[in-house]
């Protein structure tokens, strides 16, 4: 069996090709060494974007350059971007969840359940806000518990509290979309601050708070290290189950918010609310260079990642194309995303 | 697809001519980004001998291996094979000449068993189907070969002892119609009767005609199984073909240091921490899965040395104290407060450390930065209100990675690009930053050249005379002796002796070894 001829030649050819493979790796390219970095990463984003704004500005000229698409993009990416930041730090530290798009439904609902059924207009905007950051939280902290103590993983834990919230929030809303109309709610998230939409704010400072925690404190450190190594981590003190769930707790904070951003820019609580959100945000996470198997996390990556996500839509609502061609877009941007990505950080050998 | 090693037409032939070289590796240049790991080596190995290769922590020894086992591709320089320039291009293309390496890092596939794993990518099979029972009898006979016929074919490797995985990495290379084998420091998680047997092994192989490439930081396992040797200094060859038998290990030292270094261990002080005073750390009546009824008191001041053979439960000693294990019975208290058993996090905050012994699944963050790694105990000291002060951090580490002597220096590179030994380094780095009161050491000089393992010496005296308990577990009992100021000899986890280490020797300590493992 061994002196089969063709072995031979196969083995050739074989030899050939893993000799150019290997001769692409060891080149020591200067561009791919840079965006192997995190910054040059960032670049990549940010050119990625600027080619999708001059799509947009060749497509649909004026209405998209303007200054209210502009904002309409912002303005749309505030509610998943806060999402994906909550996102970033769990899949920094070796998680993921999928209930986030749950978790904003429910949370969604509670608000304008407990507004509804005060039934007083005069119910303080501030009650809305913190019940549905309660419910947030509370969710993460039970996604949390479950997976630090109670030992289920992620991916499962998350995905019965998908099911499981998206159920309950139907059930507190038997189905209905419910309205608001607190008065005091409405002034306070659809104003205006210097020109730009009090969303578009929320976003930005949860953003930089999010840039903040994960670069510059311990909590930010000790997530990477988890990520990374979580046995490693636990021999070095750090309390790896105690830190897991308030990465659910954070994430499950975000959503809270992104429920309030939602509420205040549909003026609806619904059950269908923050559908397929989870996608979304992986997927923006993901491209925005946070390695899907934890230990490095890339916050204004993410940032980018939401952004060309939103402006990609927008591209492809003014130019009256389908949301089924902007699926498939999607996906073919996130295989190119993950694959440049994998091109620039292999490491030779091991 | 079925793949018989086929012995090559010219072997027998080539082989028996011992003086012509195997292998000639000339001019290796290997860059990676920033570094220049080699920067012009010349090798030239013989058919029959063994080889050592030698070089400080970062020399390039194991890049130049990886280049000869087709893992790197060299970026300049000629490698020929029995006189005919060759180029490696993938591992399969070097172990099809008869290269088989044992790695620095074991790399096995844990969830596998042993059998899968020494045929992995050569699995012996018709038409798709594996050929099982044949398969685990040559894998039987291949253990037995390599005198360790009690490990189970079917077992699962992840199972196994650090130094049972060693021989599954043996066993692996010798499924190969083997020509050439590299061992880059085998010895390093090996006890003296395993490096014994792995000796035995060797010489074997080279009776046979098999050329032997040996990496080690152990100068006196050159001296045992070396023939010649060549120096790496800063990836550049120093020396070559040096005959071991000529060639004093002080000249070796200053070969490869480029000074010279007086292999020595630091003086203990002259007036001993009173043994009436009380302990810092005291386990009483301690068991575990491995050892059993262990007491150890160990005093401010002191460093106390547990020596025994791999697997005799030393490691799950230090591991049960530091809440990383349960124990079954026995307690722990630390300046006479009783620790929580099981909790890491209760240990840590009594002030114990532990540097843990597989620096790579326990100890090391790969791919966060040298100072990330080093910090990552003590984040407290460089935070305030949770904010990182990431100057400070660095310059401390820095100073620790300079006196420890990591090199490349400087502490923003990631750890997965240093080599083993100054992985070994960060890891201890760790521990000495933090403020321990009391310091659990496990085999803190696996890997690490002699100039560095000098500096760690001084370090450990050093942080025992600040007022540290220290404990130390090595399998080199010369380093257990030197350094420890009281000795607990280990066997079958129970402890057979205990005394100051002034008033025992080698041979005495190997004998008590033996007759627990007899009794
Ligand atoms: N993948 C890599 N990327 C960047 N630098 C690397 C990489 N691998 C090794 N190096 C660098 O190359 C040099 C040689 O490393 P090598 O692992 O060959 O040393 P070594 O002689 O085997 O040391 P040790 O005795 O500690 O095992 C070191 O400076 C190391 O930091
Ligand atoms: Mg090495």
């Amino acid at each position: 069996m061994s002196d089969n001829p063709t072995n031979a030649a196969v083995a050739e050819e074989d030899t050939a090709r893993v000799e150019k493979e290997a001769a692409r790796r060891a080149e020591p390219g200067g561009l791919g060494q840079l965006l192997r970095s995190g910054a040059g990463h960032n670049l990549g984003l940010v050119l990625a974007l600027a080619l999708l704004a001059v799509i947009g500005i060749a497509t649909g000229g004026e209405r998209f350059a303007s200054v209210d698409n502009v904002m309409t993009i912002l303005r749309l990416s505030a509610v998943i971007g806060v999402v994906s930041i909550g996102m970033t730090f769990v899949i920094t530290g070796g998680g993921i969840d999928l209930s986030v798009g749950a978790l904003v439904a429910l949370s969604s609902i509670w608000c304008t359940t407990v507004a509804t059924q005060t039934m007083a207009n005069d119910i303080h905007w501030i009650i809305i806000v913190t019940t549905a950051l309660l419910v947030g939280a509370g969710a993460g902290l039970i996604n949390g518990l479950l997976i630090a103590y109670g030992g289920v993983v992620p991916f499962i834990a998350t995905l019965a509290m998908m099911a499981s919230a998206r159920g309950l929030a139907e059930i507190i809303s038997a189905r209905k979309t419910q309205i608001v109309s607190v008065p005091g709610f409405t002034d306070a998230f659809s104003r205006e601050i210097l020109g730009i939409s009090v969303l578009i704010w929320i976003f930005a400072i949860v953003a930089v708070i999010g840039w903040v925690l994960l670069n510059r404190t311990t909590f930010g450190r000790r997530t990477l290290a988890i990520g990374g190594n979580p046995e490693a981590s636990r021999l070095a003190g750090i309390n790896v189950r105690r830190h897991t769930v308030l990465l659910y707790v954070l994430v499950g904070v975000c959503c809270g918010i992104a429920a309030v951003m939602l509420i205040s820019r549909t003026t609806t609580g619904s059950a269908t609310h923050g559908q397929l959100y989870e996608l979304d945000a992986i997927a923006a996470v993901v491209i925005g260079g946070t390695l899907l198997s934890g230990g490095r996390g890339n916050i204004i990556g993410t940032v980018f990642g939401v952004l060309i996500f939103m402006t990609l839509t927008n591209v492809f609502v003014l130019n009256n194309l389908s949301i089924s061609a902007q699926a498939f877009t999607k996906g073919l941007i996130i295989i190119a995303a993950v694959l440049l990505q994998k091109r620039f950080s292999r490491q030779p050998g091991s | 697809m079925t793949q018989t090693p086929e012995p090559s037409p010219d072997g027998p032939a080539a082989r028996a001519d011992g003086g012509d070289a195997l292998l000639q590796m000339t001019g290796i240049v290997k860059r990676f980004p920033g570094v220049l790991a080699l920067g012009g080596v010349d090798l030239d190995v013989r058919a029959g001998e063994v080889h050592c290769l030698l070089g400080q922590n970062g020399a390039g020894k194991s890049t130049l291996i990886k280049v000869l086992s087709a893992s790197y591709q060299p970026d300049e320089g000629e490698i020929r094979w029995e006189g005919e320039p060759v180029r490696l291009t993938t591992p399969v293309a070097a172990m099809k000449r008869g290269i088989s390496t044992i790695y620095q890092e074991l790399d096995l596939v844990p969830g596998l068993t042993v059998t899968e794993n020494v045929f992995l990518g050569h699995e012996l099979a018709t038409a798709g189907f594996s050929r099982r029972a044949e398969a685990t009898q040559r894998v039987r006979a291949i253990l037995a070969r390599l005198g360790h016929s009690e490990v189970d074919p079917n077992r699962l490797v992840g199972d196994l002892s650090p130094a049972g995985q060693q021989i599954v990495s043996m066993a692996r290379a010798l499924s190969h119609d083997t020509r050439l084998l590299i061992l880059d420091e085998p010895s390093a998680v090996l006890d003296q009767e395993e490096v014994d047997n792995l000796f035995r092994v060797v010489r074997g192989l080279t009776a046979e005609g098999v050329a032997i490439i040996y990496i080690s930081h152990r100068l006196e396992e050159i001296r045992q199984i070396g023939d010649r040797i060549t120096v790496l200094k800063d990836g550049r060859t120093v020396a070559t073909g040096l005959s071991v038998a000529e060639t004093p290990t002080s000249e070796l030292i200053t070969l490869m240091t480029g000074r010279e270094i007086e292999y020595v261990f630091p003086e203990r002080p002259a007036t001993r921490p009173s043994q009436d005073a009380a302990p810092v750390l005291e386990a009483s009546g301690l068991s575990g899965d491995r050892f059993h009824d262990v007491d150890l008191r160990v005093h401010a001041g002191e460093i106390v040395g547990l020596a025994g053979l791999v697997g005799s439960g030393r490691s799950e000693i230090l591991e049960t104290i530091y809440g990383a294990r349960r124990s079954t019975t026995g307690t722990v208290t630390i300046n006479g407060r009783r620790l929580r058993g099981g909790s890491v996090r209760a240990a840590v905050a009594a002030g114990v450390g532990l540097a843990p012994e597989e620096r790579k699944s326990q100890g090391l963050l790969l791919d966060q930065a040298v100072y990330r790694n080093v910090t990552i105990s003590s984040l407290g000291r460089f935070s305030k209100a949770s904010f990182l002060d990431s100057g400070a951090e660095r310059r401390a580490a820095e100073e620790l990675t300079r006196s420890l002597d990591v090199r490349p220096a400087g502490v923003d590179r990631p750890v997965r690009n240093l080599s083993g030994g100054n992985q070994q380094k960060v890891v201890l780095a760790r521990w000495l930053l933090r403020d321990c009161k009391v310091l659990l050491l496990d085999e803190p000089t696996r890997g690490v050249d002699v100039g560095a393992r000098s500096e760690i010496y001084n370090l450990v005296r050093r942080l025992a005379d600040e007022g540290v308990a220290v404990v130390v577990v090595s399998s080199e009992v010369e380093e257990v002796l030197g350094l420890s100021d009281r000795v607990l000899v280990i066997s079958e986890g129970a402890v057979v002796h205990e005394g100051p280490a002034t008033e025992i020797d080698e041979s005495k300590v190997l004998d008590l070894v033996m007759e627990g493992e007899v009794a």
